[in-house]
C-alpha cells in the first residue's frame, strides 16, 4: 500500500462524517475573519437565531478597508467605515480568541499575523474568507479560502462540507540563485503550470528549495498556490517550522508544545507516497520574474521580452494576450527591461513580512527613487512587522531613498482603500494578481519580488536586481 | 453552542429543477472575480443589489461606485451584456478558469442578482465554483468541443436558448437538436434541487461534530 500525502494526512484526520457520494463533514481548527466576507455571514446567523460554534476557534482583524495613513483621522470613507464597524460589532457582541481591530498594535493583513500570533499551527485546518488562505499551508496546515456563506456554516457549525481534492506534488530540486527569493520562484511555477494548473488540486511545495526557505519564503510560495488554481498548498513540518513558532503567543509551551512537536513532526507525505499529479523545476534554472500581462501565468524573466500574440497557435490564447497587451499598453517584443513605471507598491499578505521588508530595503539604502516614478510605497504586513522593521531602521532606509512609510493593510494590493492606481498608471508590485482593474480601474499592474520591486523604484524600469548587488 | 432550531435560513435558496434561458457569450479565458464584481462594491454589508455593477469595469465607460445612480451611467456599446439581442440572458456562455481569483461570493451574488441561473464554461476556479451552489445557481461543466459549438450557435442564431434540466443533468437546444450531458456532485445536486440550507442539513449531525470536537481537542489541547 502507498504512503499518505502531507493532504491525506491533514484533509483524514478533520473528518467528522461522510456523505454517501464522498462529500465530507470536514472540521475547522481555526477560523480567521475579516470585515469584507463576514458581515453577511454574521447577518445569517443571527436572522436565523444562531450562535458561533466555538469562539476560540476566531481570530479576526479589519485589513482590507483600511487605511495606511493618517490614523489619528479614523477611516474616512463612510462605506468603509460601516464595514469595519460592522466587524467590531459582531466580534464584541458574540466573542473570539483574538480581535486586533483597526489602530491595534497587533493589527495587520490577517495572513501575516495568524502566523506572526502562533494562532496557525501545523495540523490544523485553517480557513478564511479569502482565497490567499493558502498562505498558512506554509505550517503543514490544510488552509484554504471560502465563500461567505461558507464563513456562516463554519461559525454555525465548525464544519465545512467539502469533498477531498486531487493532490499534486511540486518538487523544486537545487538551490535557487541569489538574488532570487520565494516570490520569483513562485511566479516560475504559476508562468509553467499556468492559473488553472492546480484546479482541483491541493499542492504540496517539497524539494531542497523549499526546505531551504524560510517560513517567510514558504508563505509567499504557499500565499500563491491559489494564483495557481488551488485552493491549498501547504509545505511539510520541520525544524524551520519549529523555531519559527517557539514562543509566539498563541503556541503551546512547555510539556504541551513537546507533545505538539512529536506530533507535528510527523505532518510529512510518507516515503512513497503517490500524487495525482507531479511537477519537477530546477531552483537553480530560476532567474528574477515580471508578469507582463493580466493574470500572473503570463510571466517571463527579467531578462525576457514581452511575448508576441501573433506566434500563439491557441487561439482562446492568442485573443487573451492580446487583450492583455491592449490593457497594459505593450508592444510586442518590447524588453522588459524597457518598461518604465510610475508607482511602486511593497506590501500584501505575499511580501510584507519583514525579510520582504529587509531584502527592498537592501537594494534601496543610499539610492533614490528614480524621478519618474511618482509614488513608492512601503506597508508592513502588520503593528509587530512596522515596529521590527522600525527597530531595524529601515523605515529610515526607505524614507531616505524617497519611499512613503505607511500603516499595515492590505492597501494597493486590492485598492478597496484610497491607495490606488489611477487609470494608465503602471506599477511594479509585489502583490498577487495582476488582473484588469485589480490595484485601480485601468491600473497596470507588473507583479515581481520585493527586491526586483525596490528596484525598479530607484531605476524608474524593471532592471534585473542583481545588477545592483 | 448552537443546537439545530427550526427557524429557516435568513437567505433561503431559489430550488433548480429545469431552466430554460436565452444564453449571452462571454469569450475569454480566465475570467477573474475582480472582472465579474470590482473591489469598492465589496464594501457593503449586504448580500443583494450587486447586479448593476455586475462586469462593472467592461460594462460602464465610467468608473463605478458604490452608491451611484448605474441608470444614468454611460455604457460601453461594444461590451456584449450590452448588446440588444442578449437582454434578459439568464445563462452565460464562458470559457476556461470562469471565476478565478478572489474568494468573493460578491461574484455569484452579482450574476444571480443581474438574472443569471446557470453558466456554462469549460472549468471553473474551484472557490467560485463552490460559491455558485450556495447561491442557487448552476455552474455546468461542458468539454471544450460543446463550448466551442455552442459559441458559434450562439454567435448565429438570435435569441439561441437552452434547456438546463438539472434532475436529468443535460443541456439541450429548445428543438431538441442537441442534447449534452453533464456531471454534478450527487450531494451539490441534491441540495440545489432542492433548495436546502446546508447549515441545516449540517447541524443535524451537531452531535456527531460534538463528540468529534471534544476527542479532537482532548488529544491536542493546543488546539483549544
Amino acid at each position: 500500500m502507498p504512503g499518505a500525502t502531507l493532504y491525506d494526512k491533514l484533509f483524514d484526520a478533520h473528518v467528522v462524517r461522510k456523505e454517501p457520494d464522498g462529500t465530507a463533514l470536514l472540521y475547522v481548527d481555526r477560523h480567521l475573519v475579516h470585515e469584507v466576507t463576514s458581515p453577511q455571514a454574521y447577518e445569517g446567523l443571527r436572522l436565523a437565531g444562531r450562535k458561533p460554534w466555538r469562539t476560540s476557534s476566531i481570530v479576526a482583524t479589519a485589513d482590507h478597508n483600511t487605511p495606511t495613513k493618517d490614523w489619528d483621522q479614523g477611516i474616512r470613507d463612510p462605506i468603509s467605515r460601516t464595514q469595519v464597524a460592522t466587524l467590531d460589532e459582531n466580534v464584541r457582541a458574540t466573542g473570539a480568541k483574538a480581535y486586533f481591530p483597526f489602530r491595534d498594535r497587533r493589527q495587520g493583513i490577517v495572513h501575516v499575523i495568524g502566523p506572526e500570533q502562533g494562532a496557525t499551527l501545523p495540523g490544523m485546518t485553517v480557513v478564511c474568507g479569502d482565497s490567499h488562505t493558502s498562505t498558512h499551508g506554509a505550517f503543514a496546515a490544510l488552509a484554504f479560502g471560502i465563500g461567505t456563506s461558507e464563513v456562516e456554516h463554519v461559525l454555525a457549525t465548525q464544519c465545512l462540507l467539502m469533498k477531498k481534492a486531487k493532490s499534486m506534488l511540486i518538487r523544486v530540486d537545487g538551490r535557487l540563485p541569489a538574488g532570487v527569493t520565494a516570490k520569483d520562484l513562485v511566479l516560475a511555477v504559476i508562468g509553467r503550470i499556468g492559473t488553472a494548473g492546480g484546479t482541483g488540486h491541493a499542492i504540496e511545495f517539497a524539494g531542497s528549495a523549499i526546505r531551504a526557505l524560510s517560513m517567510e519564503g514558504r508563505m509567499t510560495v504557499c500565499n500563491m498556490a491559489i494564483e495557481a488554481g488551488a485552493r491549498a498548498g501547504m509545505v511539510a513540518c520541520d525544524d524551520t517550522t519549529m523555531d519559527y513558532l517557539r514562543g509566539r503567543p498563541f503556541a503551546p509551551t512547555g510539556a504541551l508544545w513537546d507533545r505538539a512537536v512529536a506530533h507535528w513532526r510527523t505532518l510529512r507525505s510518507d516515503d512513497g507516497a503517490a500524487f495525482d499529479a507531479t511537477h519537477v523545476f530546477d531552483a537553480a534554472a530560476v532567474a528574477p520574474q515580471v508578469t507582463w500581462g493580466t493574470s500572473p501565468e503570463m510571466v517571463t524573466s527579467v531578462a525576457g521580452r514581452v511575448p508576441d500574440p501573433d506566434r500563439e497557435r491557441d487561439a482562446t490564447r492568442r485573443d487573451g494576450m492580446a487583450k492583455a497587451l491592449a490593457y497594459m499598453g505593450l508592444a510586442p517584443n518590447t524588453p522588459i527591461t524597457d518598461i518604465r513605471v510610475d508607482k511602486v507598491f511593497i506590501g500584501s499578505c505575499t511580501n510584507s513580512r519583514i525579510e520582504d521588508l529587509r531584502q527592498a530595503a537592501a537594494v534601496a539604502r543610499g539610492r533614490r527613487v528614480a524621478g519618474n516614478v511618482k509614488l513608492a510605497m512601503v506597508v508592513p504586513g502588520s503593528g509587530p512587522v512596522k515596529a521590527q522593521a522600525e527597530a531595524e531602521g529601515l523605515d529610515r532606509v526607505f524614507r531616505d531613498a524617497g519611499f512613503e512609510w505607511r500603516e499595515p493593510g492590505c492597501s494597493m494590493c486590492l485598492a478597496m482603500n484610497d491607495d490606488r492606481l489611477e487609470p494608465g498608471e503602471r506599477c511594479a508590485s509585489t502583490s498577487n494578481r495582476n488582473f484588469e482593474g485589480r490595484q485601480g480601474a485601468g491600473g497596470r499592474t507588473h507583479l515581481v519580488s520585493p527586491a526586483m520591486a525596490a528596484a525598479a523604484a530607484v531605476a524608474g524600469h524593471f532592471v534585473d536586481v542583481r545588477r545592483l548587488f | 453552542m448552537a443546537p439545530p432550531r427550526p427557524s429557516g435560513p435568513a437567505h433561503p435558496m431559489q430550488p433548480f429543477t429545469v431552466h430554460e434561458g436565452l444564453v449571452a457569450p462571454l469569450d475569454r479565458a480566465n475570467v477573474d472575480t475582480d472582472a465579474i464584481i470590482p473591489k469598492q462594491f465589496l464594501k457593503s454589508i449586504k448580500r443583494s443589489g450587486f447586479g448593476p455593477n455586475l462586469f462593472d469595469e467592461w460594462r460602464y465607460l465610467d468608473r463605478g461606485e458604490p452608491g451611484a445612480d448605474n441608470a444614468r451611467r454611460p455604457l460601453n456599446p461594444d461590451f456584449v451584456l450590452n448588446l440588444p439581442r442578449y437582454k434578459g440572458a439568464s445563462v452565460l456562455l464562458a470559457r476556461r478558469n470562469f471565476g478565478c481569483g478572489s474568494s468573493r461570493e460578491h461574484a455569484p451574488w452579482a450574476l444571480a442578482d443581474f438574472g443569471f441561473r446557470a453558466l456554462i464554461a469549460p472549468s471553473y476556479a474551484d472557490i467560485f465554483y463552490n460559491n455558485c451552489f450556495k447561491n442557487g445557481l448552476l455552474p455546468i461543466v461542458l468539454p471544450d468541443s460543446a463550448v466551442d459549438r455552442l459559441f458559434a450557435d450562439v454567435a448565429a442564431f438570435p435569441g439561441f436558448r437552452l434547456v438546463i434540466d438539472l434532475p436529468a443533468q443535460t443541456v439541450a437546444t429548445t428543438d431538441g437538436s442537441l442534447v449534452v450531458p453533464f456531471e454534478v456532485d450527487p450531494f451539490r445536486k441534491h441540495c440545489l434541487q432542492h433548495g436546502l440550507d446546508d447549515i441545516g442539513l449540517t447541524l443535524q449531525h451537531a452531535d456527531v461534530i460534538r463528540a468529534f470536537e471534544a476527542k479532537r481537542l482532548a488529544e491536542q489541547p493546543w488546539l483549544q
